[in-house]
């Protein structure tokens, strides 16, 4: 029997790729021919955001500012220069802003522009933080997205959300759990989740 | 938001290779000084918004198709890769994989 085109046992053929991976593996051909691109850079873009900067490196951040009080000034004061001085990867001449959750007030944080994201801390957002039901809602209902998330917060406490853009990339610093007193900031950094720093979820409590 | 908010499932950073791949050449176009990052949010922004019209965009692959439309319409514009330079090429890919046999590294000819 003569095999299928497509029957993944038997290939005749490399596997075509879907039509928009044809359209930028074209884009790439013609920017590299002109010499506008260079290849091995874009292998080196795809390692960095795949393997080496995502939420770890965020919640070291958070977990630092919790156990030092001079960093967590100097976080809220200028986030971006402290952010640079740890040597993180961010080319993108963003500005970043660190937003502080306290017992008033819980913040929040979207793009209704399209996906600014703080990239150097978090790495590339989740769907959801991209898609539309969360862009449009997060401005205009925010409490119920976060009970979405499982998140509800004391009566008392106010939602401030902060609209990120290709300038401003906003990160929350979450509260700190109670009952962490003594862990180290290896210890602490394992509670913060990558949504608590966009304030859809708060830190795990230790078990 | 049922659909498209999945608490605590570990998703991969790109769901495509090819999601990848535009990313990088976008963000190296920028890094190389081919654009300002806030010159490429307020383009992508407008694509996002024509797409999110006639359906709700939810943050996938959809998020990237917009993504690379931007991108190729940037590129013709400034003439960094013209629509008539990026059809023959895809074409001349698109026979590379289909004459290429499998298992074989698919290369362009020339």
């Amino acid at each position: 029997m003569r095999p299928m085109p497509h029957d993944h046992s038997d290939h005749p053929h490399a596997l075509l790729p879907p039509d928009p991976a044809l359209r930028v593996k074209a884009l790439e051909t013609i920017l590299t021919r002109k010499g506008l691109i260079d290849p091995a850079a874009l292998d080196e873009l795809i390692d960095t955001y795949e393997n080496r900067i995502g939420p770890k490196n965020g919640a070291r951040v958070v977990a630092r500012a919790w156990a030092d009080p001079m960093f967590r000034a100097a976080l809220l004061e200028d986030a971006t220069r402290v952010v640079a001085d740890l040597g993180f990867y961010g080319r993108q001449g963003e500005h970043m802003v660190v937003v502080e959750n306290t017992p008033q007030q819980h913040n929040m944080v979207v793009c209704t522009l399209c996906s600014c994201y703080p990239w150097p801390l978090l790495g590339i957002p989740p769907g959801w933080y991209k898609s539309d039901a969360y862009r449009a809602r997060a401005v205009r209902e925010p409490r119920k997205v976060l009970a979405d998330f499982g998140v509800t917060l004391p009566e008392g406490t106010s939602v401030r959300v902060w609209d990120s853009t290709a300038e401003v990339r906003y990160l929350v610093l979450p509260m700190r759990p109670e009952g962490t007193d003594g862990l180290s900031e290896d210890a602490l950094a394992d509670l913060v989740t990558r949504d608590s720093m966009i304030g859809t979820d708060i830190p795990k409590v230790p078990s | 938001m049922n659909d498209c908010v999945t608490i605590g499932v570990p998703e991969p950073v790109f769901a495509e290779p090819w999601h990848a791949q535009v990313f990088a050449l976008t963000v190296h176009l920028n890094e190389t000084g081919r654009f300002a990052w806030g010159e490429w949010a307020e383009r992508f922004s407008t694509t996002l918004k024509r797409h999110g019209l006639s359906r709700e965009l939810d943050g996938g692959d959809d998020y990237f198709h917009a993504w690379l439309e931007t991108l190729e319409a940037f590129l013709d514009e400034d003439g960094g890769a013209l629509k008539d330079e990026v059809s023959p090429i895809k074409d001349a890919w698109e026979k590379a994989y289909l004459t290429t046999p499998h298992g074989a590294p698919v290369a362009l000819d020339g």
